[in-house]
């Protein structure tokens, strides 16, 4: 009789814990997340399972704000934390443990912890406005260009304290030029102000506000994405033909965006399912038109106007040394550029 | 009014304020101050967070000053004459003021940026700054202190001028003195609304120009620096308690009773040479009012080169950000916000008005401290203390109660100047005459009451509808609202997506304006007293 209650107990609990669940995943994401609605409907109609999706901020506040709620969060999966917000999510121990078995379809160097997923990538690059160049003054092709009084006032990069891509910037400049040696990032920072750097609030103050190839901005020359050219005439009416602007390879940085599973979730099962879900080849392919960003998935396909994967990866810095750092390091970019 | 009815009228507010006020933000203080004991000294001895201090407060003094030197010939101009199209220039310049930060920092760029259309650039500068405060507070001043203006009785100031004081002088002596408290009323509102400015400081101050609230933002979306970011709001609130006290006091001392009367008895024709100084007057204010929305609207519609409606049209069939559900979001909860915001503020307002001392004083402040608060805090400290009893957190009441917590100061600030200058005689006369207290009160109060709720009811509505600094903290569930839709686009590349940002906040002044005009022909016809 003992076992038997035994038994049954450990049955209730297995099915407890599937069954019980109520068909439900909320999903909390900052602002510039976004997937179809046939997507959503695809998942919703395939496992039954309601999709409500919270949104609030950006990638930071987010981020901080799963942090706070520790232990008691505000949905079941957090979508946004990026390598550089990473360490400092894993320290506070947000996210269970969860590894989807689609792991194995996605390149090694996007895993970087068992406790978050991948799911997309996008390289921030400086962007320039062609219409600015020509034969007698090429457009810039490396950092050290950008420092060239030939390309004095032209540069408008994004306040690193503030925006990530302007973060993701000063982290290339630091990989690049490194923190020993004859010539420094800060000294390479101190040669872009005597170079007359502008430094915007944000992107989209930087790339609307102030870039000449979006708008009528006054720099030829902004910190984006990769990805920005061909976003830039995207849908366009009438049709642009010919990309009008172009990014630099030089000095890109990598931005990984994660998701995870937060610790006391309501729902880990069905948080489970989506994270599969966001692994799948159905978004994975929405990725790129959504959130103007590569899918982690080598095999989802782009969209033909998004153009092709970049050939390489930039050299990055470690989640971990980025979080030690990063508070030193914005008050000697501070100290250098702005004082 | 007795200790029992004052009672019942402080219930609500006060339940509110301490539920979705007071609990939330003394939450997220006390988890930044008990991480770390020496964030006082760490704070208080940074040369440059004291900077930013001493900068907050003195730009926040200019820019009210100078909204309300500017504001007031315009001011004047709407509540003393009747032309054609005047509800619509009302209408019109209450339009800024519900533009989201991140559009009209754009627009300012395009005007008086790096290269702007007027030829000077003066972004990164301080003028740049108090241009946009200026822009977007002017409404408040044209609101609030024509709201008592246009019913301010001419005969006083036919007097004055029939015993051979010049206009200046009966200005100085008769009117002003009137206005005083809707002034100082009106300014209260403006300056807390610069100290706590944000996109403004952000987008066109550039990154040597910072506030408190840029600075509170960066420490605790950015750098996860609670500690120090609990010490700045502490000296945020510091500022704006000190600042509401000292305007409560002089509310108190200057106030005056008189006779209002109603609007239409007031307005007059202009005739003569005074066509030209109105003409002069709403020509010389419409362009500061619709330089940058004109600037979005022209953007609207070339930008993709040519002259065209493509934006428009992308709107309709974009799947990026459904925009008919934004826009039925933005009005849902500009609905329930006003909602809210009249039910906490109108008792809140007949009680302050009522009854004078220290605990009214203290009343009056708590209710609009929400408006001197970073909105990150309160977004912060609404994560981590409305999970219980019912977890509210992700849950769209959220959102207009956020936006209530911004929206009832006004309904408070548009509505105690109104009601403290009617008469106490009127309401002894209805006592004498053997009205009951709710007779006096349902004859006597609650026309002049109804007829505030309306001018209070048109400003929480335009809060809420043009509200981005406190949403954007918010966990929101259910799609985005306008300016958070107007973000998003904006956060991406491609002229498709920028001409849409242009697109919408073109469609928001529209809705703006349209909601306030009929708000404003909803207005219950006062009986002839007032």
């Amino acid at each position: 009789m003992k076992r038997l209650m035994i038994a049954v107990a450990a049955l209730a609990m297995l099915t407890g814990s599937c069954v019980s669940e109520e068909p439900v995943v909320r999903l909390v994401a900052h602002d510039f997340f976004a997937v179809s609605d046939e997507a959503i409907a695809a998942f919703e109609e395939e496992t039954g399972i309601d999709v409500r999706i919270v949104q609030g901020g950006d990638a930071g506040t987010v981020v901080n704000q799963a942090i706070l709620t520790q232990g008691n969060p505000v949905g079941d999966i957090l979508f946004g934390v990026d390598n550089t917000l990473l360490s400092r999510a894993l320290d506070a121990e947000i996210f269970e443990r969860y590894e989807s078995f689609l792991i194995p379809e996605i390149p090694d160097q996007f895993e970087l912890s068992p406790f978050v997923t991948p799911i997309d990538y996008g390289d921030v690059c400086i962007n320039y406005d062609k219409s600015a160049f020509d034969a007698d003054l090429p457009a810039p092709s490396t950092l050290e260009d950008l420092a060239d009084p030939r390309y004095r006032g032209m540069l408008v990069v994004e306040d690193p304290t503030i925006s990530s891509p302007g973060l993701a910037f000063m982290l290339a400049t630091i990989v690049r030029f490194g923190e020993t040696g004859d010539y420094t990032w800060l000294d390479y920072w101190a040669d872009l102000r005597e170079n007359d750097v502008a430094i915007a609030a944000d992107w989209g103050t930087a790339y609307y506000g102030r870039f000449s190839g979006a708008g009528d901005g006054d720099r030829p020359i902004v910190v984006s994405y990769a990805t920005s050219p061909a976003a830039e005439v995207f849908g366009a009416e009438p049709p642009i033909p010919e990309l009008s602007t172009a990014a630099m390879r030089d000095g890109c940085y990598r931005q990984i965006e994660f998701a995870g599973i937060l610790v006391n979730a309501d729902h880990p099962q069905n948080a489970r399912t989506f994270i599969d879900f966001m692994l799948s080849l159905e978004f994975q392919e929405d990725v790129p038109g959504q959130m103007f960003v590569y899918p982690v998935r080598p095999d989802a396909e782009l969209p033909a106007w998004f153009g092709e994967r970049p050939a390489d990866t930039p050299a990055g810095l470690d989640p971990t040394v980025i979080e030690e750092n990063r508070e030193r390091w914005l008050g000697e970019w501070s100290d250098v550029v702005l004082r | 009014m007795t200790r029992r009815a004052a009672i019942t009228l402080a219930a609500v507010p006060v339940l509110f304020l301490l539920a979705f006020f007071v609990w939330p933000v003394l939450s997220i203080l006390a988890t930044g101050l008990t991480e770390e004991g020496g964030a006082f000294a760490r704070v208080l001895t940074d040369s440059g967070l004291l900077g930013v201090v001493w900068f907050t407060l003195w730009q926040a003094v200019v820019s009210t000053v100078l909204t309300v030197l500017l504001a007031m010939p315009a001011t004047w101009v709407l509540a003393r004459f009747d032309f054609p199209g005047r509800s619509l220039a009302r209408a019109i310049a209450t339009v800024p003021f519900v533009l989201p930060t991140v559009v009209v920092g754009t627009a300012f760029l395009a005007l008086v940026g790096p290269s702007g259309l007027l030829g000077v650039d003066l972004h990164g500068t301080v003028w740049v700054i108090l241009a946009a405060h200026v822009f977007f507070n002017i409404a408040v001043v044209v609101r609030i202190v024509g709201g008592v203006w246009g019913h301010l009785d001419p005969q006083l100031e036919d007097a004055a001028r029939s015993l051979g004081a010049s206009p200046w002088k009966t200005f100085t002596r008769v009117t002003l003195p009137l206005l005083r408290p809707a002034l100082a009323a009106a300014s209260s509102i403006v300056f807390l609304f610069t100290l706590t400015s944000f996109g403004t400081v952000l987008i066109l101050g550039g990154p040597r120009i910072a506030t408190v609230e840029v600075e509170i933002y960066r420490r605790t979306a950015q750098l996860l620096d609670l500690p120090a970011a609990a010490v700045l709001a502490l000296l945020q609130m510091v500022g704006v308690v000190a600042a509401l006290i000292a305007y409560s006091r002089y509310q108190e001392r200057h106030t005056v009773e008189q006779t209002l009367r109603p609007a239409r008895e007031t307005a007059r024709r202009p005739q003569g040479r005074e066509r030209t100084l109105v003409a002069a007057i709403l020509g010389g204010t419409g362009l500061l009012v619709l330089g940058p929305p004109g600037v979005l609207v022209w953007r609207s519609l070339t930008a993709s080169g040519g002259l065209g409606i493509q934006a428009y049209q992308a709107l309709g069939s974009d799947t990026l950000v459904d925009v008919g559900s934004a826009v039925g979001n933005s009005l849902g909860y500009a609905l329930g916000a006003t909602v809210i915001a009249l039910g906490v503020g109108l008792p809140a307002a007949v009680l302050i008005a009522a009854r004078r001392g220290r605990l009214s004083r203290w009343f009056d402040t708590l209710l609009m401290l929400p408006l001197g608060t970073s909105a990150v805090t309160v977004g912060f400290g609404f994560l981590i203390a409305l999970d219980a009893p019912v977890d509210l957190r992700a849950s769209v009441v959220i959102i207009p109660i956020a936006h209530a917590l911004v929206a009832t100061p006004f309904v408070v600030r548009a509505s105690v100047p109104v009601l403290r200058a009617v008469r106490e005689r009127l309401r002894e006369a209805a006592a004498m005459l053997g009205a009951s207290p709710a007779r006096t009160f349902r004859t006597v109060d609650l026309p002049i009451v109804s007829r505030v709720a309306t001018v209070g009811a048109a400003f929480a509505f335009a809060v809420s509808l043009g509200e981005f600094g406190a949403t954007i903290f918010l966990a929101r569930p259910g799609g985005p609202t306008i300016p958070i839709a107007i973000y998003r686009f904006l956060g991406r590349p491609g002229v498709l997506n920028f001409g849409q940002a242009m697109a919408l906040s073109v469609i928001l002044m529209v809705i703006t304006a349209t909601a306030i005009m009929a708000v404003e022909r909803a207005r219950l016809p006062g009986p002839g007293a007032f």
